[in-house]
Formats: C-alpha cells, sequence, structure tokens
C-alpha cells in the first residue's frame, strides 16, 4: 500500500476507562494506531470517540488505563505533554484568534523574535509559507481569520498543529462544518500528510469518508470497544451495524400517496441576508399537504433566508407567503408558529434549544405560555415535567431524564427533543433545516422516519438540505434553488445526482431565463 | 495522584465549595498584608469578629450596612441571570433614594400608606432609570454596560441638581430636608428616643442595645424581594421567557419570545430592585439624601455581592451579610490597633478580590464561550 507498512506502533491506548461521576464515558477501551496509517474512529454520536481523543491529549484524565506514544508509557497530564511528544489535535469548534492573521495564529505562543523581543513577521510569513507548500495546505498568511472560509480555517489549525512538530494528528469530526468541495480538499491533505510520514487519527460518523480516507477503522459504541476493522476489506452497512448495533437501512421507506391542497404559497419573494444583498430574488414555491418537497442547493444559495422569512425572523422586503390560503408575510414568530408551521431548524444549538435550559423546560419553548403548562404567568412544572416524559418515551431521547440540561446531550438526542416538540405541535406544515446535520445513521434513519410520518399523515413538509442523498431518498418532489430562486422543480423518481448538480451549479433549467 | 483531582474536583465543581475557598484565601492573604504592614493578623481578625458579634447593637449595624447591597446585589443578579451586565444599580440606587426622599418629604400621607407610596414611586423610577439601558440596548443595540455607566453619573448629577434646589435643601447644610416621620420604616423610632421609651429600655439591656442601631425593616423586605426574585426567576412564564433570553437570544427568539420586551422588563425589573435599595435606606437609615461628591458605591458592592453569591437571589443574602459584616468591622482594628484606614481597606479589598475575581474570570470565559460558540454556527 503506497509505500507505507503499517508496522511501528505510535499511539498504543490500553484499558482506557474514563468515568464521569458514574457514567462511563470510556469502558476499558484499546486502541493501536501505526505509523503513516489513517485510523479512523467510528461510532455514534455520544459514543465516547472524543473523550477518548481528549484523553490522549491531556485534556482529560483516564480513570484508569494506560496510553503509551512511541513504544513509550506516556503519563500525559495536560496538553503540552502531549504536544512535546508530537501529538496535534484539531477540534470540531476551532480555537482561533479571530482579529489575527493566519501567520500570526499558527506561530502564536511559539513566536521567534529579532532579538530584544520585536516579533519577527517575515520569518513568521515565510515559516507558514514553507509549511503550508510542503503539505499543499493552501493559505493565506496575511488574511485575518474573521475573513477566511471555514474550509481554510481548518487548514489554518492543522498547520498550527504541524508547526508545533506533531506527527500525529487527530481531527475532531473535521467535515462537520465543511462543504462537499472543501471535503475534497481535505481528504487530498490527509493524504498527502501521510504520504510525508505523518499519521492521522479522525473521529467521524461518517461512514462514506471512512471509505474514501481511513485505512483502518476503530468502532465503539456507548463507551465500549467493538472492533478494529481494516477498511478495505469491509463495507458501509457493516461498519454501520457495527456502529449502531443493529442493521441499519439506508433507504427511505415510503409509500406512493396522493398530494392534497396547497399549504404553503411563496409569491415573488425578496429578502435581504445580514449584508443586505438581496438573498432570495424573486422565489416562487408551493407545497401541498401529503408532500415532502424537498429543496436542493449549493449552500449559501438562499435557503436559511428564505426559511427565516417564512418563519417570521426575517423581514420580508416583497413578495408574499400564504400559509392555508392566508398571508402570513411579515407575521411575528409567534403568530407563525401558532398559525400551525413548526420548524426543525437549521443550526439545533444556536436556534432549536436552549442549551442551559433542561430538556423539560425546551420542551415547551413555544407554549410554556399557554394552558397546561402554565395558567396566569405561573408556571406549572408538574404538567411540564408529565409532557417532557411523555416526548423522551415517544422519541427515545437517551438518557431519559427530563431534568438534564440540553447540552449535556449528544447531537442526535438534542435534535430529537427538537423533532418531539415540534412534532408534538401537530403543524400543517412542518420545515425541516437541514435536519441531520452532524448526526450518526442511526439518528438520520430515525429524523427521515418522523419527516414521512408527517406527510404519511397528509401534512405538508419543507425540507432543505444541503446533503444531495438525503433530498434525493426522502423528498416527492425536489426544488433545486440558486441564487435566491428556484430554478427548477423535478420528480424525485425522475431525477438524479448529475442532473441536480448541474441545477445546483446554476447550469440548465428551464426557469432560469426569468 | 487521585485524591489530590478529587479534593481540586470538589472544590472546583461546587459553587459553594468555591466560593468558601475563595473567601478562606482572602482571609489568608489579607493576614499577609497585616503582617507586612507590622499588625498581628490574629488579633486583627479578633477585632473585626468581635466588632461584628460582641454586641447585639453591632449586629444591627451589621445588618444595617449589609441590606442595601443584598438588594443592589439582587439587581444585578436578576440581570445577570436574564444575560445582561447591570452596572447601572448605582445610579438606580441614586435615582430610587431621590425619589423616595421627594415623596417622602413633601407628601403627607397616613403612615404605612406613606411608606408604601414612597416604595412604589422610588421602584417605579428607578425601574424606569434601568429600562432606559435595556430599551437603548433592545433598538439600537447600545451595550448595557456602556449606557448603565453613563446613565450612573447623570445619576449623580441629577440628584445634586434637585438636592440644591430651594424648598428641598436643608438651609445651611449639604443634604435635603427629611422625610416625614409617616415614611419611616426604622423600628420604634420616636418611642425609643420618648422618655417612657428609655424609661422601659434600661429594664431590658439587650434590646435596648439592639435598638440604638436604627433597626428597620428593611432587612425583612430585602429577604421578601430576595424570595420574589427567586420566584419570577424560576416558577413564572416572565422569568421562563427572561432566562431563555439571557442563555440563548435566537432560540428564544424562534420560540416566539419577544427578545426586545424581555431587555426592557428584565432591567426594569433590575432597576426597580436598586432604586429599592436606596428608598430602604432612606427610608430606613439616612431619611433624606445628601448633595454627592462621588459614588457611594452600593450599586458597585452589588456586583461584587451578587458574584460571591454566584447571580443568585439567596447566594445574595448571604454574600450581602459577608460584605455588611466586613464593612462594619474592618474599619474597627484602626482604633483598637493604629492601623491606618487604607490598611483595613486592602484587607476588605484582597478578600473581595480573592472571592470575586475566580468567579469573573469563570463568567469571562463562558461569556467568551458563548460569543465562540456563536460565531462557530453562524
Amino acid at each position: 500500500m503506497d509505500g507505507r507498512n503499517f508496522k511501528e506502533k505510535v499511539v498504543e491506548m490500553k484499558n482506557i476507562t474514563k468515568m464521569f461521576g458514574d457514567f462511563k464515558a470510556n469502558d476499558n477501551i484499546n486502541l493501536t494506531v501505526h505509523k503513516g496509517e489513517v485510523h479512523a474512529l467510528l461510532g455514534e454520536n455520544g459514543a465516547g470517540k472524543t473523550t477518548l481523543m481528549n484523553v490522549l491529549y491531556g485534556l482529560y484524565q483516564p480513570t484508569s488505563g494506560e496510553i503509551y506514544i512511541k513504544g513509550k508509557k506516556v503519563n500525559v497530564e495536560n496538553p503540552n505533554v502531549a504536544i512535546e511528544n508530537g501529538i496535534g489535535m484539531v477540534h470540531q469548534h476551532f480555537m482561533l484568534v479571530e482579529p489575527f492573521t493566519v501567520a500570526e495564529n499558527i506561530i502564536l505562543g511559539m513566536e521567534t523574535t529579532k532579538g530584544i523581543g520585536v516579533l519577527d513577521r517575515d520569518k513568521a510569513i515565510e515559516d507558514v509559507e514553507k509549511l503550508s507548500e510542503q503539505y499543499g495546505l493552501y493559505v493565506d498568511p496575511n488574511a485575518k481569520i474573521q475573513d477566511i472560509t471555514v474550509g481554510m480555517q481548518q487548514r489554518v489549525e492543522i498547520l498550527k498543529a504541524l508547526y508545533r512538530g506533531a506527527d500525529i494528528l487527530i481531527l475532531d469530526e473535521p467535515t462537520a462544518v465543511l462543504t462537499p468541495q472543501e471535503i475534497e480538499d481535505l481528504i487530498k491533505i490527509i493524504k498527502n500528510l501521510t504520504n510525508e510520514g505523518k499519521t492521522v487519527i479522525i473521529i467521524t460518523h461518517k461512514l462514506k469518508e471512512i471509505k474514501q480516507v481511513a485505512d483502518y477503522c476503530t468502532i465503539i459504541r456507548r463507551g465500549k470497544y467493538i472492533d478494529t476493522v481494516k477498511v478495505s476489506e469491509t463495507t458501509e452497512e457493516e461498519l454501520a451495524s457495527k456502529m449502531v448495533g443493529r442493521e441499519v437501512s439506508f433507504k427511505v421507506d415510503k409509500e406512493e400517496r396522493e398530494t392534497g391542497d396547497t399549504v404553503l404559497k411563496i409569491d415573488n419573494l425578496v429578502v435581504r441576508d445580514n449584508r443586505n444583498i438581496k438573498a432570495v430574488d424573486g422565489l416562487s414555491l408551493e407545497v401541498k399537504s401529503g408532500e415532502i418537497l424537498g429543496i436542493a442547493g449549493v449552500d449559501g444559495n438562499g435557503q436559511s433566508e428564505l426559511i427565516e422569512a417564512i418563519t417570521g425572523l426575517r423581514e420580508v422586503e416583497s413578495g408574499k407567503v400564504y400559509f392555508n390560503s392566508k398571508d402570513i408575510t411579515n407575521k411575528t414568530p409567534r403568530e407563525i408558529i401558532d398559525s400551525g408551521i413548526s420548524t426543525i431548524p437549521e443550526d439545533r444549538q444556536k436556534r432549536g434549544l436552549v442549551l442551559e435550559f433542561t430538556i423539560a423546560e425546551n420542551t415547551v419553548l413555544e407554549n410554556y405560555d399557554r394552558e397546561p403548562f402554565s395558567r396566569k404567568g405561573i408556571l406549572n412544572e408538574n404538567k411540564i415535567k408529565e409532557y417532557a416524559k411523555d416526548l423522551i418515551k415517544k422519541f427515545d431521547v437517551r438518557p431519559n431524564n427530563e431534568k438534564i440540561k440540553a447540552k449535556a446531550l449528544s447531537g442526535g438526542n438534542q435534535q430529537k427533543v427538537i423533532i418531539a416538540r415540534e412534532v408534538s405541535n401537530d403543524p400543517d406544515l412542518l420545515i425541516a433545516a437541514q435536519p441531520t446535520r452532524g448526526l450518526d445513521v442511526g439518528a438520520i434513519e430515525f429524523v427521515h422516519k418522523s419527516l414521512v410520518e408527517q406527510r404519511d399523515k397528509n401534512k405538508a413538509v419543507l425540507l432543505v438540505s444541503l446533503e444531495l442523498d438525503e433530498v434525493l431518498n426522502v423528498s416527492d418532489r425536489i426544488a433545486v434553488i440558486y441564487e435566491g430562486k428556484i430554478v427548477d422543480i423535478i420528480d424525485a423518481e425522475e431525477a438524479d445526482e448529475k442532473t441536480l448538480g448541474l441545477l445546483m451549479a446554476g447550469r440548465g433549467g428551464k426557469r432560469n431565463e426569468n | 495522584m487521585k485524591t489530590k483531582l478529587k479534593l481540586k474536583e470538589k472544590l472546583f465543581s461546587g459553587n459553594l465549595g468555591f466560593t468558601l475557598f475563595s473567601i478562606v484565601i482572602g482571609f489568608v492573604v489579607g493576614a499577609i498584608v497585616l503582617l507586612i504592614a507590622g499588625f498581628n493578623p490574629l488579633e486583627a481578625y479578633s477585632v473585626m469578629i468581635s466588632g461584628v458579634f460582641s454586641r447585639p447593637k453591632y449586629i444591627s449595624w451589621t445588618i444595617i450596612y449589609a441590606t442595601p447591597i443584598i438588594i443592589t446585589g439582587l439587581s444585578v443578579a436578576f440581570a445577570f441571570r436574564t444575560g445582561l451586565f447591570n452596572i447601572g444599580a448605582e445610579g438606580q440606587y441614586i435615582i430610587g433614594s431621590l425619589v423616595a426622599t421627594a415623596i417622602g418629604y413633601f407628601l403627607k400621607l397616613p403612615p404605612v400608606i406613606h411608606f408604601i407610596f414612597v416604595f412604589i414611586t422610588a421602584a417605579l423610577a428607578a425601574g424606569l432609570w434601568g429600562a432606559i439601558a435595556g430599551y437603548l440596548k433592545a433598538k439600537f443595540g447600545v451595550h448595557e454596560v456602556i449606557a448603565t455607566i453613563m446613565l450612573n453619573w447623570i445619576a449623580l448629577y441629577l440628584n445634586n441638581y434637585f438636592v440644591m434646589l430651594e424648598g428641598f435643601k436643608r438651609p445651611q447644610s449639604e443634604t435635603s430636608y427629611e422625610i416625614q416621620n409617616t415614611a419611616s420604616i426604622t423600628i420604634l423610632e420616636n418611642w425609643k428616643y420618648s422618655d417612657v421609651g428609655r424609661e422601659w429600655l434600661s429594664n431590658y439591656p439587650i434590646l435596648k442595645d439592639i435598638l440604638a442601631a436604627p433597626v428597620n425593616l428593611g432587612f425583612l423586605i430585602a429577604i421578601l424581594l430576595a424570595i420574589l426574585v427567586w420566584y419570577i426567576l424560576n416558577k413564572t412564564t416572565l422569568g421562563y421567557e427572561l432566562r431563555a433570553v439571557g442563555f440563548n437570544r435566537h432560540a428564544a427568539e424562534y420560540g416566539g419570545i419577544n427578545v426586545e420586551k424581555s431587555m426592557v422588563i428584565s432591567m426594569f425589573i433590575a432597576g426597580a430592585l436598586a432604586g429599592i435599595a436606596g428608598a430602604l435606606q432612606v427610608t430606613g437609615v439616612t431619611k433624606s439624601v445628601a448633595i454627592l461628591a462621588a459614588m457611594e458605591g452600593y450599586g458597585f458592592d452589588g456586583i461584587a455581592v451578587s458574584l460571591i453569591g454566584s447571580n443568585t437571589a439567596f447566594g445574595s443574602i448571604f454574600s450581602g451579610l459577608l460584605f455588611g459584616m466586613l464593612k462594619y468591622g474592618g474599619p474597627k482594628i484602626q482604633p483598637f490597633l493604629r492601623a491606618p484606614s487604607e490598611v483595613v481597606n486592602i484587607v476588605i479589598g484582597t478578600i473581595v478580590f480573592f472571592v470575586a475575581i475566580p468567579k469573573f474570570i469563570r463568567m469571562l470565559g463562558s461569556l467568551m464561550n458563548k460569543k465562540r460558540g456563536e460565531k462557530n454556527v453562524g
């Protein structure tokens, strides 16, 4: 295999157990990684992947177990020890100083100076350029972090680790924030790194990427070690069932059904984004009851602004939104919710949940001020608790304790809380914006099932997703959005990835002219 | 290694443990400062302790010292729990005491009713004063820290202007006229200085000693206010809305809560609380307002009180009492040990520093995390 032989063990984690109170986040896990390999760490959200890597990086102390780095037993007390031993970690949320330049961020803490403490800026830029060339990590050393794309920020993080002499790189969910094009670039970068003799550990739950990039894959389920497999000798289905612990279906089962009346009608809508540019620019669309209408498109073509406008969070400049034949243009979010529209927001941590609130408090975010949850301004805690318990049971939220804070839940379970809340409002229209972003296969299956259930109850569903597979699998009709307009609407049966891809890129499409 | 970790975890996980630890450290460093200045710290601390507990009168005074800062602490804590940093408790306090004095002096009303009227008008005025900052933030995005700091100075000079007005200013003094007795909440105020009262009290030395200080209903009202704040925050739909906005305004907005209205209401309540502190101080202790050369610090102390009390309603009672003890007992080492008053202030300052600073750092950390989180997701 391209000159890498995977004989030399660089990381060995033996019988690692990490307890948080009574909760075993890692239960006797073993992990062996060889020099030059890409080792994927696969598991559902909350399985303990990140915890294990935080132990390796010295952010957590293991309750028991041993760590060997390059054959030597190391007590990784803190990240400095990890860095000294050549380990670098790129976290899911980047740790960059936004107003600083790329070069300044990379050398931060290890600045070279010209004698008397004056920062040697030229040297820094030179160093960064050299590193960036060596590994094919393109960055602009003089650009400020706040001005560059997420993909480039990630490359800065990787360079930062390399600059500190890392030869074992841990990437925590590196693709979660990237566009498909950026993901391809990242995969190239990872290959360059291993060709240069670096070792990469990648935390992920995306099976496709594992197949594309990883040599070995260790699977963790609910804190326990399940297996380590050679990726070339396994299939996505096998990996999925090992991760979830049961067979997983990638196909969405749904039956043919008749559509009913128009539930949502958008007419020539114009909405401006935060930079005051027309993000939605004369968009028209109809969603009928009993159908899932999927909106496909590349990120940033007006999807977020469209949803915010429908739900009352953003002002409509011109055009109309009709819901069940009533004009709801520029109504308040509360009025729109009350009229029968529920939304699974695009960003569950920003919009969907108050993370510091308990699950119970989050389940009544839209109806806390109504009976039975409150009377005359006084909350009825018992009723809220009962309601939350009921939802937790129905939607299998784990852990099943309504008193814990939402921030303590895994991404998939946070999403379950939101879906539980939104679906329980029994809306005529359910808007789902990127409902499976960052979720693992088990949770994705659940989300898709919930959407189809709504459709089968003769409700309308508007699905907006950047994942083409998702739009293709779940929708009945697919509308392609490009530069704030719907360029074409196709029956899902007749759609394929290639046609959609072209439409999404603004090529082809019968409505393109007007 | 393990036990060390456990101890650390315990201390840093529990808020209470963390606070107590900081208080102890504060006293230790204070002791070092005293040693360097050439005083026996054990002696100094025993003077302070006996200066607070050795006589009933001292305890009365400590509680009197603590009362206003407990309430300004509640004001800061309330705002903080709803995501706002109320530096303006100082100015709201000034407005509250000014309005209380004016209503207490100019109006003639029967007892009790007069006080209730004073209480409500002071709370309303200071509430509106606080709501200005809330409105500026909601409508124009002016940060409440900036707005409230400026409002503090406006309040100070407004106070000085009104106190100087003829008919309100007591001649040959720098203060206003005193409030009517009908507005006072000092317990047995007239009776205890009357002949009958003096005679009766001479048979009950402890009671006499307690009443030697201007004991008033303020402390009881402070406790009721703490209960009210706790109740509003945790048990009402209003508290639910305000906390939701404080924790995550984006999610609150999405859930249909009117974020802008919430900010104004929150600052109104915070302002009203600080104003009540001022009103109680006037009706219970000072009876008038004076021309202020500088800020008195009741509002600023409230920030520290709130921090030490973990921004909770009941925490503010205890930290306010601790603060009251330091403020009342601390200066007593001056006459006893001939320690210069500066040393006393250093000791008080160190303790406050050690109690408040780690909290402050933590708070800053959590605020920064929140900001970073928003950036990442947005």
